[in-house]
């Protein structure tokens, strides 16, 4: 559904240009979902945002469905893959209603039937009728996130990207999050590809895990092998330690000491 | 545990609003010794809040009142705000989240470590200079001289994060708040960072409160737990065993977490039952 082949991201041009993705090969089989593991400037998120054709890629091939994509992309194929953000506080317009934020897509996309698809998408990620016309400072966090799941789904998407969605929200409220994405995967056979710094989230909810590091992909492997500990680079067992809690006995004093940047 | 650093005994702190006051902190009470005691909840529990209120950082129209409020012989209910400043660095020094926007970005990282130093210890220049260089050498940054010209927009979070503890403990204070200190880091440099909290605090006989939404982090971290929810501490339990908490709550919360190698068609969800919000004490 999804592979990107050998592509390469930078910002900027020129010998300033910054390398943010570097050969990165990836396939995500329809209705698998693949989880991407890595620190900040890793290039996790960047992946993301050129599969939703926000960010150009150099070279390299990105293609959706068996189409080759680029940064232009026709509206079907912006209307198959949808992208859910991190930080539902950011990303939904603080002056429109939940009703407004979910007209726009329908709009864009001329489709039919808009009441009822509203009507239809509130339901399917939990909200009532009395959201409907609430303004997002009206909501709390776990709701602001359903929306912007709704807003993604309206267009009954066959890719769901996801970009650490439940990473600003409290425990209790982000199982109910990947209760709800678990679900939706099932019930609308989505793909998923999805970004998080937390093993046992991406764990969680997907199948097979890529670890990116420093703009390239370590290793793919998958949620069993990362619980065993069955993992090839160093990196990843550095992720999977730390993912365990404090262990003073895991850092040694020399491993403390940084040098100035 | 004989000596306490903290004592703190139904403390409450209140906002007043439209609807009638806001009870964030409802009673809390706990004693500190040269421990590290992890505080943790989820937002709007009010562990946070717990911290600003031992420090004094609880603004206007917010009230703190308490039946005791102690640190060592000090009383700190009805403390004026100069009092507090006496107090804040020397005595006692809280580390938040985001190093970005606790310093100063208009002057180096050196010279707001030494200011500390000159303020609370009325060091000379040269001293504060100097006591400012080895404070960067305990938080393990390799090329203190280098480091201490640069400003904070220079450094990394890690580092930034490196530059505060080594800011909030140059005054020798006896109690460390640490309210999120690593959640703006990635998980491995966060090992690191806590690694230094951990070796100072225990080297210099320091207590500590580590606030925290983490619950794997406060259990692997610390000594004892509180668990908040709602204002009020609803469970208190060694770290260790806060797999065996017995209130609902905490178990809950456990049971909401993913977990690697156990993976679960649906994750349990946490059903918030109104009787833990009456008034425990």
């Amino acid at each position: 559904m999804i592979t990107l082949d050998d592509v390469t991201i930078t910002y900027g041009i020129g010998p300033r240009a910054l390398v943010a993705v570097r050969d990165l090969t990836l396939a995500v089989p329809e209705g698998e979902a693949v989880g991407l593991v890595g620190e900040s400037g890793s290039g996790k998120t960047t992946v993301l945002r050129a599969v939703a054709g926000l960010v150009p890629y150099a070279t390299g091939q990105i293609t959706l469905a068996g189409r080759r994509v680029d940064r232009r992309r026709t509206t079907a194929q912006r209307k198959m893959a949808q992208m859910v953000f991190q930080d539902p506080y950011g990303s939904l317009h603080p002056n429109q209603t939940v009703d407004q934020i979910l007209a726009m897509p329908v709009a864009i996309h001329r489709l039919d039937r808009g009441e009822a698809r509203i009507a239809q998408v509130l339901a399917e990620v939990g909200l009532g009728a009395e959201h409907r016309y609430r303004y997002p400072h009206q909501l709390s966090g776990g709701q602001r996130q359903r929306v912007a799941i709704a807003r993604a789904l309206i267009l009954e998407p066959r890719i769901l990207l996801l970009d650490e969605p439940t990473s600003a929200l409290d425990v209790s409220v982000q199982a109910e999050i990947l209760n709800l994405l678990s679900r939706l995967r099932r019930d609308h056979g989505l793909t998923m590809l999805m970004v998080s710094h937390d093993l046992a989230v991406i764990a969680h909810l997907c199948e097979r895990i890529g670890v990116m590091s420093r703009g390239q992909l370590l290793e793919i492997t998958t949620a069993t092998a990362m619980a065993n500990n069955q993992v090839t680079h160093d990196y990843t067992r550095e992720l999977l330690r730390s993912n365990a809690g404090f262990d003073r006995s895991s850092v040694s004093s020399g491993e403390l000491d940084v040098a100035a940047g | 545990m004989t000596d306490t650093l903290l004592a703190v005994r139904n403390l409450r702190v209140t906002y007043p609003g439209d609807d009638g006051d806001v009870r964030a902190v409802r009673n809390v009470s706990f004693t500190l010794g040269r421990e590290r005691l992890g505080i943790v909840g989820e937002s709007g529990s009010g562990k946070s809040t717990t911290g600003r209120a031992i420090i004094g950082l609880v603004s206007h129209p917010g009230r703190i009142e308490a039946d005791e409020l102690r640190l060592g012989d000090t009383d700190l209910r009805g403390l004026s705000e100069r009092g507090f400043r006496k107090l804040r660095g020397q005595r006692i020094a809280m580390v938040l989240q985001d190093p970005n926007y606790s310093l100063d970005p208009v002057m180096s990282v050196g010279q707001q470590i030494a200011e500390t130093h000159r303020t609370h210890l009325r060091s000379t220049t040269r001293d504060a200079r100097r006591a400012a260089l080895e404070m960067l050498q305990a938080v393990h940054i390799r090329d203190p001289e280098r480091v201490y010209t640069m400003y904070p927009h220079q450094v990394s979070g890690g580092m930034g994060q490196r530059v505060m503890i080594a800011m909030m403990l140059i005054a020798g204070p006896d109690i460390l708040i640490a309210d999120e200190p690593t959640s703006a880091l990635d998980v491995t440099v966060q090992t690191q960072v806590l690694a230094i909290i951990d070796d100072l605090v225990r080297s210099r006989g320091m207590g500590l409160i580590l606030i925290s939404h983490n619950l794997h982090l406060v259990s692997s971290f610390c000594d004892r737990v509180l668990v908040m929810y709602a204002g009020q501490v609803v469970e208190t339990c060694v770290a260790g065993n806060l797999s065996e908490a017995k209130h609902p709550y905490t178990r809950g919360l456990l049971a909401a977490l993913p977990q690697l190698g156990n993976r679960r068609a649906e994750l349990p969800q946490l059903q918030r039952d109104p009787a833990w919000m009456a008034d425990l004490a």
